[in-house]
């Protein structure tokens, strides 16, 4: 790709996005005057110009906390995904499997956060395994569930072509189930990536050394919703930045949808 | 070469589908069995594939019994393409299940290409070709597997008429070369009396065999246009198929 190309990408990114910029913009704006002229006091509802100035000051503080939630984040997602994978392939080749395990994970799915993120703390510390552990069992059921159907939507013609070629369970798994769930697995990833980002901050919320969720505790426990705010909109953009990166991974992994 | 299919006979759930079909099909003739929709047609291919055990009956390959897929090549209703393959690799899937290594099978697939009207367009993928290229492609890699038959599931079905007709005669062009024995299920009358060394007719589910017509006309055909003879063969075909479905 030449600069001209990528020139005119941006140009056309920016105004696919625009009305989006506009609404945000304008609600910014309304919540700054609203702030200004009903004279509200700023340990209630600050100002917006006095998060983005407060978070600012923070900045240090604010990476460096943003960088141990993202490390959590990260760290339990791959833990999930490879977990996802490994159980979904096992279930495509043996089916009951999937009787057996699938009531225990719709279960996982039911228990409330708010109740299992102390527990887990107060088994596992401080560190970064309860963090690991939350994020997985958070994001590790829509992943499976993607996998599996994903397999399962393999096109019977085109089942019926390998087999009529020869090809065994092996190969019938390579060359059509695993490409056929490539859609489902990226719509999985798009929204488990995102959630993902909230079990982190929950966990550490919940007890941590470091991370937005312990820095959002400390800050309201301080009176400071200026930095509650700003610590989350870093997490915002930490959860935009996640969902750019899983729409740019489908985009390599499926050149066929870009020509 | 000979296959026979002998008084295939399968039930499957409450449907009784299959009442005793028998078939013959030679070195280097195309056969074509037609029916009405739903008749069973495609399922004689699952038999042949052996997707599908049949209940009484067998098939056998110069008087043996056959065993294993080796000996056919389908083609399936729909193109059934994959969305994530080029179109080279798409027509060299069935080299590379036999276990050729990708870039030996693309290499086997390339002189093919211009035959098939898909000269530089290797790179591409499924979903940028016309219906007709997807079509053709399909047929690619199902005569580049090199089988000694062919089993075409309605081909041309979802085409256009005109696409239709260009690609049967293109198909004629491509068998006049090779002579490769060909089992074509089709419902389009024409279509089998177009190509066919002979047709079986079948009749509505349960099916057996109501009537088997031979085709003397001289090749190629579709260059000329039906003839008289093949006009009149048409029709007694269509009134024949009329009438099994008022009884």
């Amino acid at each position: 790709m030449d600069i001209a190309n990528v020139t005119r990408a941006a140009a056309r990114g920016l105004r696919r996005a625009a009305p989006a910029l506009v609404s945000v913009v304008l609600i910014l704006l309304g919540w700054e005057v609203y702030v200004d002229l009903s004279g509200i006091s700023a340990t209630a509802l600050p100002a917006p110009s006095r998060v983005a100035a407060q978070g600012w000051q923070a900045r240090a503080v604010l990476a460096e906390n943003a960088l141990a939630t993202l490390t959590a984040t990260l760290s339990g997602f791959a833990v999930s995904l490879a977990c996802a994978f490994v159980l979904s392939v096992a279930i495509d080749f043996v089916p009951l499997l999937r009787r057996a395990l699938f009531p225990v994970f719709v279960i996982s799915q039911t228990l409330p956060l708010v109740a299992i993120a102390p527990l887990v703390v107060l088994w596992f510390g401080f560190g970064l395994l309860p963090k690991i552990l939350l994020v997985a069992l958070v994001t590790f059921f829509p992943m499976l569930v993607a996998l599996v159907d994903g397999f399962e939507a393999t096109d019977r013609d085109i089942t019926r072509l390998l087999r009529s070629m020869g090809a065994g369970r092996g190969q019938l798994f390579w060359r059509a189930r695993l490409p056929s769930a490539l859609p489902f697995f990226f719509a999985g990833l798009r929204i488990s990536i995102t959630y993902a980002v909230v079990a982190a901050i929950f966990a550490e919320y919940a007890g941590a050394a470091r991370g937005l969720g312990i820095f959002i505790l400390n800050a309201k426990n301080n009176f400071r919703p200026d930095l509650v705010l700003a610590a989350v909109f870093v997490s915002s953009a930490l959860t935009l930045a996640l969902f750019a990166l899983a729409v740019m991974a489908q985009h390599f992994a499926q050149p066929w949808r870009r020509a | 070469m000979t296959l026979r299919l002998d008084d295939l006979r399968l039930t499957r759930g409450a449907t009784h589908v299959l009442d005793g079909v028998t078939l013959e099909a030679r070195e280097g003739e195309f056969i074509s069995i037609l029916g009405p929709s739903g008749a069973g047609k495609s399922t004689l291919f699952e038999l042949l594939l052996g997707s599908l055990a049949a209940e009484g009956g067998q098939i056998t390959h110069n008087g043996q019994p056959v065993q294993g897929r080796d000996l056919f090549a389908f083609m399936p209703q729909r193109d059934a393409l994959m969305p994530w393959r080029r179109v080279i690799d798409n027509i060299a899937l069935g080299l590379e299940v036999q276990g050729l290594p990708r870039r030996a099978a693309r290499d086997r697939v390339r002189p093919l290409l211009p035959r098939f009207g898909l000269d530089g367009f290797e790179r591409h993928w499924p979903h940028q070709l016309s219906g007709g290229m997807r079509q053709r492609a399909a047929l690619a890699r199902t005569l580049v597997q090199d089988r000694p038959l062919l089993l075409l599931d309605e081909p041309f079905g979802a085409l256009d008429a005109l696409t239709r007709t260009r690609m049967q005669r293109w198909l004629e062009a491509r068998l006049q070369e090779t002579r490769v024995t060909t089992l074509l299920v089709t419902h389009d009358v024409r279509e089998a009396v177009a190509l066919s060394d002979r047709i079986y007719l079948l009749s509505p589910r349960p099916a057996r065999v109501v009537e088997v017509f031979d085709v003397p006309q001289p090749r190629p055909r579709m260059e000329t246009g039906p003839g008289e003879e093949a006009l009149a063969l048409e029709t007694r075909i269509l009134r024949t198929l009329l009438e099994g479905e008022r009884e």
